[in-house]
């Protein structure tokens, strides 16, 4: 199990590695430090002097591989792919291209985005399950057909109306909740009431639909015939056997999203004025801050690696026939 | 003159292919088969016929013809506009702009303006539109009888229009077939006969009102819905195509050599797959800005930027998107290369790209097909948020998600602007519950798992 889980770790470092290539080359290869530094001006007969000074504030002035001028070691680390792609495995995220430290920006407006996608994962699942559940006790009912059709409609649904008929009927026609704002402690809660609400209802439909596959698939194995055989009600069978069952696949399923539920959902954040870290995306997509978008895209694909590593281990939790090694 | 730009392009090649790909379907008895069960359903019919509806409308937009500019006086400008054929069938449409805010089947602007009128008195009032709804002396009164009259005179002419369609295909095939064959063919043709009476009512009514009323700049508002069909089918379908030969050499490449070839693989879709797919676009399409940005010498037009963009983020969203159809693809061809088949296949001597053309490839195109059909809607709707965060299609171009963006600060208005959310909510919705529905269907008939 050790063993497995430090080669698994291992394994991460050259997908880091290409992710972190990946984002070099887009970055720093397809538009030169200079384009980035003429567009971030805005005018594109900047002086050569003024896109020299932008680039030598934030460290862009540097050889982009390779440094004829250094000596020994430092030919490697004095270029631009040591400096801003390198340090981000050691979590040094540098500064953003506004001046802001980006750690101290990310540990700060985790929270926010905590608040909102905790609930609504908890609160996602029981509701998706819930329905599901009912969807198979009611098979080949009109009860059945009528609620995957409206699965179906639901998922046809953009997010973006979930939220903007959510924000006028909720907020602004029946005032229940606030429009949109955040305030730290205790008061959060009336703020996060209405994202996790629409975040709960907006995946309602391929939710359920997901759930009742699952439902569908271990309701089709022999153990349930055999407890149906033995005269047990539906519901017993239903609560006590495939529910129980499929709480394998269930809670595999949670644990890969785990570890992302950090990155908190862009469009969620940026409509509700949440300042958690899908915003602080989004802001920075639209200011167009290379040095904010590449430190997420580093943090995000290695979240979603430990999140595929925490699946393997939980695997072998819940069930005890999956062995590691 | 035909001007065709990129994605036009695409789209014909498009055309042409997927009925290329039909007539050879249907010439093998074992391809044909889950299709038709589809064509058996009802469900897959009613939404297959809706979709090509909407894609009848995106290929109509994509025709398009250079043209000297009408002036106001009718005369022909020395300037030249590119016009698809789909705007010259909604001239009335295109032409008839208001000057800003008005609501559905209005009269009057949406906001009070200072008027001077014919005795020299200011007065503080709505004013009449110039289009919409003009023809009438006295709008309050005339206006609901004179809407139901057109309506009726729409849902008459639709009627007839279909009437006569279905006399002539009658005709030309056999009236035996229509009989024999009942359950496909009359619901294709029920679904029609809907489609006809909205589109006849829709037609009678555009000349004279705005139906969906106007925007900001007095622009009809079923115009621009109408209008952005063709970007959300474009970025359905065209991601589709970029990705489906990446995902099908890769997947199968790794499936079929294993050793080091699947380490490569794997190693490419992990690595892809680890960036979030909405940051991995950002960072793409923020290049692809600066590179634009700094290279206007290869744009010439507003038009030509625009559209470079759109098939940019098709291209993009074609590379993040390939990495689940080729894992897909891999665990299958692990299953197959196994198979009894491709062992004396290899073992009378047939090379490994004949065994993986002959044998492997068409064994997993159920895959494939399931794969396009359930990600066209994903996409569809991923254009919206792409463009509400500004790194999806040109904001000068038509698309659901451009109007969307736009609304968001109509709703904040006070009285609000609710028509252009309503009108891109269900255009969108339409096609992609069509697509959703066809999508259950394709794959209840195409996964062996449900065929029991």
């Amino acid at each position: 199990m050790i063993n497995y889980i430090i080669r698994r770790l291992l394994y991460v470092l050259p997908v880091l590695l290409g992710v972190n290539i990946l984002t070099f080359v887009l970055f720093f290869v397809v538009n030169t430090p200079d384009d980035m530094a003429r567009m971030q001006l805005g005018d594109k007969h900047v002086s050569q002097a003024a896109v020299d000074n932008w680039k030598q504030q934030r460290g862009y002035d540097l050889p982009l591989l390779w440094n004829d001028g250094a000596l020994g070691f430092e030919q490697a680390s004095k270029t631009i792919f040591f400096k801003k792609s390198m340090s981000l495995f050691a979590f040094d995220l540098g500064i953003s291209d506004n001046g802001r430290d980006i750690v101290a920006d990310i540990s700060q407006r985790m929270w926010p985005s905590l608040a909102i996608a905790i609930p609504s994962l908890i609160f996602g699942v029981l509701t998706n399950i819930t329905f599901a559940l009912l969807l198979i006790f009611y098979r080949s009912t009109f009860l059945e057909f009528g609620g995957l059709f409206i699965c179906i409609a639901l998922m046809s649904i953009s997010g973006l109306f979930y939220i903007i008929a959510g924000q006028y009927f909720i907020g602004k026609l029946l005032a229940l909740t606030p429009i949109s704002g955040y305030a730290p402690g205790l008061d959060a809660f009336r703020f996060i009431i209405l994202p996790v609400l629409i975040g709960v209802v907006g995946g309602l439909g391929s939710g359920v639909r997901w759930y009742r596959t699952l439902f569908l698939e271990e309701s089709a194995k022999d153990y349930v015939r055999t407890a149906k055989a033995k005269g047990l009600s539906d519901l017993q069978v239903l609560f006590k056997h495939v529910l129980k069952n499929a709480m394998i696949p269930i809670l595999t399923g949670i644990v890969v999203i785990l570890p992302l539920l950090f990155m908190g959902s862009l469009i969620t954040e940026s409509f509700f004025g949440i300042p958690g870290l899908g915003s602080y995306t989004i802001d920075a997509i639209s200011s167009q801050d290379f040095a904010i978008v590449r430190s997420m895209v580093f943090l995000g694909s290695f979240l979603y690696i430990i999140g595929l590593l925490l699946t393997d281990i939980s695997y072998t939790l819940v069930d005890p026939r999956v062995r590691l090694d | 003159m035909l001007t065709l730009l990129w994605t036009d392009i695409a789209v014909f090649a498009l055309v042409f292919g997927s009925a290329l790909a039909a007539w050879k379907t249907s010439k093998k008895e074992h391809a044909a088969r889950p299709w038709k069960k589809v064509f058996e359903s009802k469900v897959g019919v009613v939404s297959l016929t809706v979709l090509l509806v909407f894609i009848l409308i995106g290929v109509l937009d994509s025709t398009r013809i250079q043209q000297n500019k009408e002036l106001a006086s009718g005369e022909r400008s020395d300037y030249t506009e590119t016009l698809s054929l789909l705007d010259i069938m909604l001239t009335p449409l295109r032409v008839n702009t208001e000057k800003t805010y008005s609501e559905p089947f209005a009269h009057t602007l949406y906001a009070k303006e200072m008027t001077v009128n014919e005795s020299g008195d200011t007065q503080w009032i709505y004013p009449r539109l110039v289009y919409g709804g003009a023809h009438l002396f006295q709008p309050v009164e005339e206006r609901g009888g004179d809407i139901l009259a057109k309506v009726f005179k729409g849902l008459s002419y639709g009627l007839l229009t279909w009437l006569v369609l279905m006399l002539m295909l009658l005709f030309i095939t056999k009236a035996s077939c229509y009989l024999k064959k009942p359950s496909g063919i009359r619901v294709c043709s029920l679904t029609l006969l809907a489609i006809f009476l909205i589109l006849g009512a829709l037609s009678a009514l555009a000349p004279y009102y705005h139906i969906l009323g106007t925007d900001k700049v007095g622009e009809d508002v079923l115009y621009q819905a109408v209008k952005s069909i063709r970007t959300g089918l474009v970025i359905g379908v065209l991601t589709t195509i970029v990705m489906l030969p990446i995902a099908i050499t890769l997947g199968l490449m790794a499936g079929f050599f294993r050793g080091w070839v699947d380490d490569v693989i794997q190693y490419l879709y992990t690595t892809l797959s680890s960036i979030p797919g909405v940051l991995l676009i950002a960072a793409a399409i923020l290049m692809a800005q600066v590179y634009m940005a700094n290279n206007p010498e290869l744009f010439t037009t507003i038009e030509d930027r625009a559209d470079m963009r759109l098939l940019l983020l098709c291209m993009i969203l074609g590379v993040t998107s390939w990495t689940g159809l080729c894992r897909l693809l891999r665990a299958e061809t692990l299953k197959i290369r196994e198979m009894d088949y491709v062992l004396s296949a290899r073992a009378l001597g047939v090379g490994q790209v004949q065994i993986l053309k002959r044998h492997v490839l068409p064994n997993v195109m159920h895959l494939v097909v399931i794969t396009m059909v359930l990600d066209f809607s994903g996409l569809v709707l991923a254009e919206a948020v792409l463009s509400y965060i500004n790194i999806g299609v040109d904001p000068s171009t038509y698309s659901w998600g451009n109007m969307i963006n736009t609304s968001r600060l109509e709703m904040a208005r006070e009285p609000i602007v609710w028509w252009s959310l309503t009108a891109a909510f269900i255009f969108m919705f339409t096609l992609v519950l069509a697509a959703n529905l066809f999508a259950d269907v394709v794959r209840d008939a195409f996964d062996p798992r449900f065929n029991k």
